[in-house]
């Protein structure tokens, strides 16, 4: 089993599901709790990496990462060196493509509370900071730790993006599943069963958790 | 003094959308807001809490302006002082007893929040809860955290939408004697809807009707719901006859005039009131206010005595409702015992007594 590969991974997915939860928890926000013009296009773009293939997406970002792109071009002025196959450039283009399972969860979690104590936290004198710091995150919790595990899981997985603007540089931009795929490629399934199992397993018992967290906590003050 | 003057449209499919159009005052103390639902009373609540901002008008509470469309002010409901107690109370379910009632003191210091939530908690007789979570409190333990957790941030103005209903009346009772205590103590705009009559009595200093978003009267409770003068008013104020009558004609000497029921089946004298003979009417009758008689009634003073025929009699818990055909179908009111002691049952003939001042004109 490449130890290398399964380390780094677990790096980008982890690096990946906190930075989109910063970028994902305002977005939703505003997508639950605002009414504007231009709404539905903010959610399309949202949605679309759920049905672009990765290589479209993995494509355009591979464009824009190269020394010719609007963000190549910026990276390499600001740092001195490319973006395109380093491990910030797998970064953005995960985020990217992990951006539905980090924001429909918490869209789907903030829709469903009870307006009426937003209300009520309001008249109480709360600001919009402190009602939701206090009322909605608290309750909204399962629908943020299932967007984090969502999205560490979905990034995990990932193929067609990482190796269009990854490639396949051990250490930095060579994935697990990278791995798994070279090693099929040299006909060597015995390593790949290893690790293919082992991601298996790990998305399994994270789905689990997710899954046993949200019956178990939304069922006392959804069924009111 | 709170002035609402407001108008809000909603859109909606309907031919004749939903205008909510109220200018009405409220003054210290206690007023119920009664009205149909769908009336526009948790909007007009909601407008002056600032959950709902009103297309034009103006809200304000003695010199402060809540609310003022021409100078494009709202102030946001976090900064108008008043509480709000929902239909729903709203309770936060993920915060003890203790921790909800103090939610709206987070500016005070540590000393005066805690003296606070304990002299409210005194007052609404939640001391032995404080530590539970809004699941595990009792229909009338919940609405006593909500006024208490409203009450404690001494509001310059108190909504209140229905905060009793679901509970029995003995509990009401009991949680309206300490609303009623508080509001002696201070004395501040107290806007109460209730679809209840129980309530409104116990309570109302005044009243004000809203039906089709509009406010139709303002008085006593008395003057107000035991005179409607809607249709829709008279039905929510618990009046189960509303008949269609014609006025016949005018006797302006003796204060009646006197109207036929349902196409000419039978005639009452009825108040004069502003209505033409020959207008079409209707008339508004207690089913409690008829009396029934099971031979022909003479030496009253009531002007109405229609013969008629039980139609159905059914017991609903205390009162016995009756269905008369006498003329038209009358809805009639009586107890247990009466029942009893007349023998009442369908098919017998009885003589239905109505006062000439039970009877209310509406349109």
């Amino acid at each position: 089993m490449n130890t290398e590969a399964l380390l780094l991974s677990f790096r980008l997915a982890a690096t990946v599901s906190l930075l989109l939860l910063a970028l994902a928890l305002p977005l939703a926000y505003t997508i639950s709790f605002f009414q504007w013009r231009g709404k539905f296009l903010v959610e399309s773009v949202v949605a679309l990496p759920l049905v672009l293939p990765p290589t479209v997406l993995g494509f355009y970002a591979l464009v824009a990462m190269g020394p010719h792109g609007l963000a190549g071009k910026i990276w390499q002025s600001l740092f001195g060196h490319p973006l395109a196959f380093t491990f910030t450039g797998l970064v953005l283009a995960s985020m990217l493509y992990s951006l539905p399972f980090a924001v429909q969860p918490l869209v789907a979690s903030f829709e469903s509370l009870d307006r009426r104590l937003l209300d009520a936290s309001a008249v109480l004198g709360a600001d919009r900071v402190r009602t939701f710091l206090r009322i909605i995150l608290p309750l909204a919790w399962p629908g943020v730790l299932t967007a984090l595990v969502l999205s560490f899981a979905h990034t995990l997985g990932e193929f067609g993006v990482v190796l269009m603007v990854g490639g396949n540089l051990p250490g930095i931009t060579r994935t697990v599943s990278i791995d798994i795929y070279d090693r099929v490629q040299a006909l060597d399934y015995g390593a790949a069963h290893q690790t293919a199992l082992l991601l298996l397993l790990v998305s399994f018992v994270v789905l689990s958790i997710v899954y046993g967290v949200n019956r178990r906590v939304w069922s006392p003050w959804l069924a009111k | 003094m709170l002035n609402v003057k407001i108008r809000k449209q909603f859109r909606s499919d309907a031919a004749q959308p939903f205008v909510l159009d109220a200018n009405v005052s409220f003054s210290r103390g206690f007023t119920v807001l009664f009205g149909p639902s769908g009336a526009g009373k948790s909007t007009l609540l909601d407008c002056i809490a600032g959950l709902q901002r009103p297309e034009s008008g103006e809200i304000r509470l003695g010199e402060k302006v809540l609310f003022d469309a021409a100078g494009n002010l709202s102030l946001p409901p976090q900064r108008r002082e008043l509480a709000y107690v929902f239909q729903s109370l709203a309770l936060f379910p993920h915060l003890s007893v203790a921790q909800n009632t103090r939610y709206g003191l987070d500016k005070l210091a540590a000393s005066e929040q805690a003296e606070r939530a304990n002299t409210v908690a005194k007052n609404f007789r939640i001391e032995n809860l404080l530590s539970r979570r809004p699941a595990d409190l009792s229909g009338g333990e919940k609405q006593r955290v909500a006024l208490a957790r409203a009450l404690v941030t001494r509001p310059s103005v108190l909504l209140l939408d229905e905060p009793l209903t679901g509970l029995d009346s003995s509990l009401r009772r009991s949680i309206l004697e300490d609303l009623r205590a508080w509001n002696e103590a201070s004395r501040i705009p107290i806007l109460y809807v209730t679809h209840n009559r129980e309530e409104v009595d116990a309570i109302g200093e005044r009243v004000v009707t809203l039906v089709n978003g509009r406010v139709q009267e303002t008085g006593a409770p008395r003057a107000v719901l035991d005179a409607p003068r809607s249709i829709e008013l008279a039905q929510s104020a618990g009046f189960e006859n509303v008949l269609s009558a014609v006025v016949v004609e005018h006797r302006v000497a003796d204060g009646v005039m006197r109207a036929s029921l349902d196409h000419a089946a039978c005639e009452i004298e009825i108040p004069l009131g502003d209505a033409e003979p020959g207008s079409e009417v209707r008339v508004a009758i207690r089913a409690g206010d008829i009396l029934v008689a099971t031979e022909p009634p003479h030496f009253l003073s009531a002007r109405n005595i229609l013969p008629g025929t039980i139609v159905s009699v059914e017991t609903r818990g205390t009162i016995v409702a009756l269905q008369v055909k006498a003329g038209t179908l009358f809805q009639v009111h009586v107890t247990p015992g009466a029942v009893r002691a007349l023998d009442l049952s369908p098919g017998l003939l009885v003589w239905l007594v109505i006062k000439t001042h039970s009877c209310h004109l509406v349109r």
